[in-house]
């Protein structure tokens, strides 16, 4: 099946399930907001995803190719690649150097340039810093260039672990418009994770809602938004 | 006069110091680990490099196979030792102490083989270059062809890792990966291959440095344990983790031991490094280039 395939999902940490038996779905070019908690298990999820950490049994796959046991090295140069928690970029590196790290490893040059250029039109406060460390950003500026980097590896999959982590909201509707554009335009699937579930839910196709490791319900994102017993239990609105 | 003769003898010991430093610091940023087998390996090429000149009678063919079989061993042990020791443990303290402990043995074991192949006598390993002074003025300065080459040769090691680490793509995956190994993975690079090739990197400068500093000296098993420590402590001095700083460290305690040598006495020389680590790491901490950004781990 074409898109990304998750079934019967676990992962532990040492003795602890941090994933339980987890199982859903999205379509090619469809934004999935995994939304729970601290703690719900949804960046163990992605990380596992992604090849950082192993999984315990299940299956996940992407367009029909398994993602499991691979390195995430592997994952990204197939095209799935993963945004950490925590504005991941590298403070020791300029914002240009961060960039380029995202396309070192492809051979067409061309194409790298061309995808800078697009990361910088994105994010035009990018290109102002191009030559200052990444240190010295700010979190939202953070985000975009871990987003950016992201991109110059032409993404088909991007896995996104809370963008809107410390940001202040206007910055974080920024963020969340930039993703829903990029999607857009580039026909990205995302897996978006997520606490602000409001925020997610609004750019989302479909939300898969999360709680200690396991599945609470998933669905069309309007259909969550709009289930009052969810909003009140889960959603925190 | 005096000073700025006390100066030169500090330069080309300073060189070397900061070669050996680059070699620790490059490991050290990349895998965590203090590889006090980087004496033994720069032994270990120095001899091949002694092996090649014996065949070939020239000393400036047998450099360039002493850096590569410096690049080559340490390439190795990265890639066999390190590896298999991070496969067999697990996350704790003693996952961590277990790599350090393994060079210390790896070194045991290359010293008593070099021991074996070439026994423990003073092996001279010469350099065209004299060793004796210029003379300027009718005034003989403490600095040779030899010492110029050693401070050259330095200088061109650390100009091709400025320019590789600064200007390639292979740098910036070298930085990239030995700051942030994961984000690093995330964003595609071979995390575990750029590793390897950074201590080849470190490989080729300890044997550069054992290659420069044996025809002032002699060759035998342990002739480099002594530029192991003054390696470190530049390395220390520098923060051990800034390539710049190790070779600022290298060039303070190469001048600050000449200075102590000619105004104190011999007898306190090797006290004298412990001395000016303690100083500068009671002035600074972190040491003189230390990041101040915290590492995450991978």
């Amino acid at each position: 099946m074409s898109g990304l395939l998750v079934k019967n999902f676990s992962v532990s940490h040492g003795a602890i399930a941090a994933v339980k038996d987890l199982s859903f779905t999205v379509g090619k070019g469809e934004l999935a907001a995994i939304i729970g908690s601290n703690g719900a298990g949804k960046t163990t999820l992605l990380r596992a995803l992604s090849g950082l950490i192993p999984h315990q049994s299940g299956e996940a796959s992407w367009n029909g190719n398994s993602l499991l046991g691979k390195k995430p090295e592997d994952l990204v140069r197939s095209g799935v690649v993963h945004v950490s928690e925590g504005k991941s970029v590298i403070p020791e590196l300029n914002v240009k150097e961060n960039l380029a790290l995202g396309g070192i490893w492809r051979k067409d040059k061309k194409d790298v340039a061309l995808a800078t250029e697009e990361v910088c039109e994105l994010f035009p406060r990018l290109r102002e810093r191009l030559l200052q460390s990444a240190d010295t950003l700010s979190g939202g500026e953070r985000q975009m260039l871990a987003i950016g980097r992201a991109l110059i590896a032409r993404p088909e999959l991007l896995l996104l672990d809370e963008p809107s982590l410390g940001l202040a909201p206007l910055i974080i509707e920024q963020i969340f418009d930039a993703i829903n554009q990029l999607r857009h335009k580039l026909g990205l699937t995302v897996v978006l994770v997520e606490q602000n579930a409001m925020s997610a839910l609004k750019i989302a196709d479909i939300g898969v809602i999360i709680n200690v490791g396991s599945l609470v319900t998933s669905g069309p994102s309007q259909e969550l938004l709009a289930d009052a017993n969810l909003r009140a239990a889960y959603l925190g609105y | 006069m005096l000073i700025l003769d006390t100066f030169l003898i500090g330069l080309s010991s300073g060189a070397i110091y900061a070669l050996m430093a680059l070699a620790l610091v490059l490991v050290w940023r990349s895998t965590r680990v203090v590889n006090f087998a980087q004496a033994g390996q720069a032994i270990l090429s120095t001899y091949i490099g002694y092996e090649v000149m014996n065949r070939t009678h020239n000393y400036w063919v047998s450099v360039p196979f002493a850096i590569v079989a410096g690049a080559a061993i340490a390439a190795f042990v990265d890639a066999v030792l390190m590896r298999a020791l991070e496969k067999r443990s697990h996350k704790g303290s003693v996952s961590e102490i277990a790599p350090v402990i393994a060079t210390l043995g790896l070194l045991g074991l290359i010293r008593s083989l070099t021991g074996m192949i070439w026994g423990n006598a003073y092996l001279q390993y010469t350099s065209p270059a004299s060793g004796k002074g210029y003379e300027i003025s009718h005034h003989t300065i403490p600095f040779s062809p030899q010492n110029l080459i050693i401070v050259i040769g330095a200088l061109v090691v650390m100009g091709v890792f400025a320019a590789v680490f600064k200007f390639t793509n292979l740098g910036l995956a070298l930085r990239a990966s030995s700051f942030q190994p994961e984000i690093s993975r995330l964003a595609g690079i071979r995390v575990d291959r750029i590793r390897t090739i950074g201590w080849a990197f470190a490989g080729a400068a300890g044997a550069v440095a054992g290659a420069l500093v044996t025809p002032t000296t002699y060759l035998s098993p342990n002739s480099l344990d002594l530029l192991l420590v003054s390696g470190f402590v530049a390395a220390v001095i520098g923060g051990l983790d800034s390539l710049i700083g190790a070779v600022l460290g290298g060039l303070i305690l190469g001048v600050g031991f000449a200075f102590i040598l000619q105004y104190i006495g011999t007898s306190v020389t090797f006290s004298a490094a412990f001395f000016i680590l303690i100083i500068v790491l009671f002035l600074r901490p972190r040491g003189i280039l230390g990041s101040k950004i915290g590492r995450r781990d991978a």
